[in-house]
């Protein structure tokens, strides 16, 4: 099944500052969108309001005509999950792997457990009789595989991905970027990523959108990158500066 | 590799029971935590065996043999009312660890609970629970278990009661300041997007990871309970005679002691070996559980 999502009018502030100007996006069904900008442009914060992890915003955000606001905690969990940035961070450093990716079934009540965690590792890549290590036993690529399978163990529609393989080795994010091509290839996610890589972003997204100081300022399709058809000056600025980088490199 | 080991699910107990091994390896390694561990198991072992250690009961009057010097018969002497010192010691080993256990295992739950709720919630809820940990801590703890037990009267059940009401503050302290360094985390997010309630949250991710750091200081905790306890006791309003409480056992002595030195000198090196015994284990034990250090075994 898959759902788009639409954000309309989002505004945050936290305190005095505004961080989120009215923000408005819309991601088709089954699409991959992305959003680029440098550090604190608000990129991360869209994906924390929208997925009601930050919940002080106003705007509305709905997923397939329901508002995230009104949805019941396990529909919205059943529909839209997250991968984090540092897959460090995101799992817990004392619970297994079973245990991390057993604990979203017992909290949403769903049966045969064994199976499905079975099937979510044969999914990301990662052989089965590695459920009973802990992250600390796995290298970063693993464990970002072992996030994404958590977030697949729920069977969501509309996954999150927040700078999924910035934390990572760049010859492991290509095969993390693969495993999410795959993913969506097979079960149908439409994808919301954040991203400051524009080949990252080449590779994996359908449109995307370059924020600056919580406003969008360009929402552009992946040609935009090559064909360069921005017609804002600051998305032409980071674009180019994006493409010497890469000569450079 | 991917056929699963038949052996799989047998790996998990092992892993808490390696942990374990490894941190009283550990510990047994370290002269002054091994010092702490065997001193502690001599206090369970002469606890849990009395009858069999004790030569004799510890509350039978001998008004003949009063007061005697340390001998074959008395290995520390008697006191003014004839009764065995030793056996006295031996005997109030269990009323100290009854205590250290009582009191420890009211004011770690409790302990717990209140700081990773208020660490956890923050905002309002945070300024409220802090506050009222605030109160407690605002009084020197034996004074204010001296105000509990004088108004809920004197007795050992009591001082239990005084010693954890005054001794959680601290441990909640620690348990929140734990609990805030982590609470953004992005485990915790995870969590929360899966679906997890606030007290699941607390139970499944945030208590595992302050358990560490609340163990360390509960033992080194212990310490000050039993010299709470002991001066309770001293003060009488602790255990009653005549029960066999080392505080109160030096209280009684005090007025004999220029020449009878036995009668306090025996449960005063009782009562220092034991704490200085939890305070070196304690130090051992933030050592062996300090993740820094685990990496380096």
């Amino acid at each position: 099944m898959m759902k788009p999502l639409s954000i309309h009018n989002l505004s945050v502030s936290f305190g005095a500052v505004q961080v989120l100007h009215e923000v408005s996006l819309e991601v088709a069904a089954g699409e991959c969108f992305g959003l680029v900008g440098e550090s604190g442009s608000g990129k991360s914060t869209i994906l924390r309001c929208a997925s009601m992890l930050n919940d002080s915003w106003s705007g509305t955000v709905e997923i397939d005509g329901r508002n995230v606001r009104e949805m019941p905690v396990r529909d919205r969990c059943r529909t839209l999950q997250m991968v984090f940035q540092d897959p460090y961070g995101s799992l817990h450093p004392r619970h297994s792997i079973r245990s991390a990716l057993e604990e979203g079934l017992r909290v949403n009540g769903i049966g045969d457990r064994a199976e499905r965690m079975a099937q979510a590792m044969r999914d990301v890549g990662l052989p089965v009789d590695f459920l009973d290590r802990y992250p600390h036993q796995l290298s970063g690529g693993q464990r970002q595989r072992v996030a994404i399978a958590r977030a697949l163990i729920l069977e969501p529609d509309l996954l999150f991905l927040d700078e999924p393989t910035s934390a990572l080795d760049v010859s492991v994010q290509a095969e993390v970027l693969n495993l999410l091509v795959r993913l969506q290839k097979e079960k149908g996610f439409t994808y919301l990523m954040v991203s400051h890589d524009l080949a990252v972003v080449d590779h994996m997204c359908d449109r995307f959108a370059i924020m600056q100081h919580g406003h969008i300022v360009e929402i552009l399709s992946r040609e935009a990158i090559t064909q360069g058809t921005a017609t804002q000056p600051y998305s032409r600025e980071l674009i180019g500066a994006s493409l010497e980088y890469e000569r450079a490199v | 590799m991917t056929n699963a080991h038949p052996t799989a699910p047998a790996h998990r107990t092992p892993q808490f029971l390696t942990a374990t091994r490894n941190i009283l390896v550990f510990l047994a390694r370290q002269p002054t935590s091994l010092f702490g561990l065997i001193v502690l198991a001599v206090l369970i072992l002469v606890a849990i065996f009395a009858p069999l250690i004790a030569t004799q009961d510890p509350i039978t009057q001998d008004l003949n043999n009063a007061l005697q010097s340390p001998n074959a018969a008395h290995f520390f002497g008697t006191d003014e009312l004839g009764r065995d010192i030793f056996s006295r010691l031996v005997y109030g080993a269990r009323i100290t660890l009854t205590v250290i256990f009582l009191v420890t295992i009211v004011v770690g739950p409790i302990g717990l609970l209140f700081g990773t709720v208020a660490g956890y919630f923050g905002g309002r809820v945070d300024t409220v629970m802090m506050r009222i940990t605030d109160i407690f801590l605002s009084f020197p703890s034996l004074i204010l278990s001296m105000a509990f037990v004088a108004a809920l009267g004197p007795s050992l059940n009591n001082a239990i009661i005084a010693i954890a009401l005054t001794s959680w503050p601290p441990i909640a302290r620690l348990a929140r300041a734990e609990t805030l360094t982590f609470r953004k985390a992005d485990y915790i997010a995870a969590a929360r997007l899966q679906g997890a309630s606030p007290a699941r949250i607390i139970w499944r991710s945030i208590v595992p990871m302050c358990l560490p750091s609340v163990l360390i200081r509960l033992t080194l905790n212990m310490a000050t309970v039993i010299l709470t306890a002991a001066g309770l006791g001293f003060l009488g309003l602790g255990a009653q005679p005549p029960m066999p409480e080392w505080g109160a056992m030096i209280a009684t002595g005090r007025r004999y002691m220029i020449d009878s030195w036995w009668l306090v000198t025996f449960p005063g090196l009782a009562i220092l070996s034991v704490s200085l015994a939890f305070n070196l284990l304690g130090d051992g034990l933030r050592d062996a559980l300090d993740p820094k250090q685990m990496n380096r075994r």
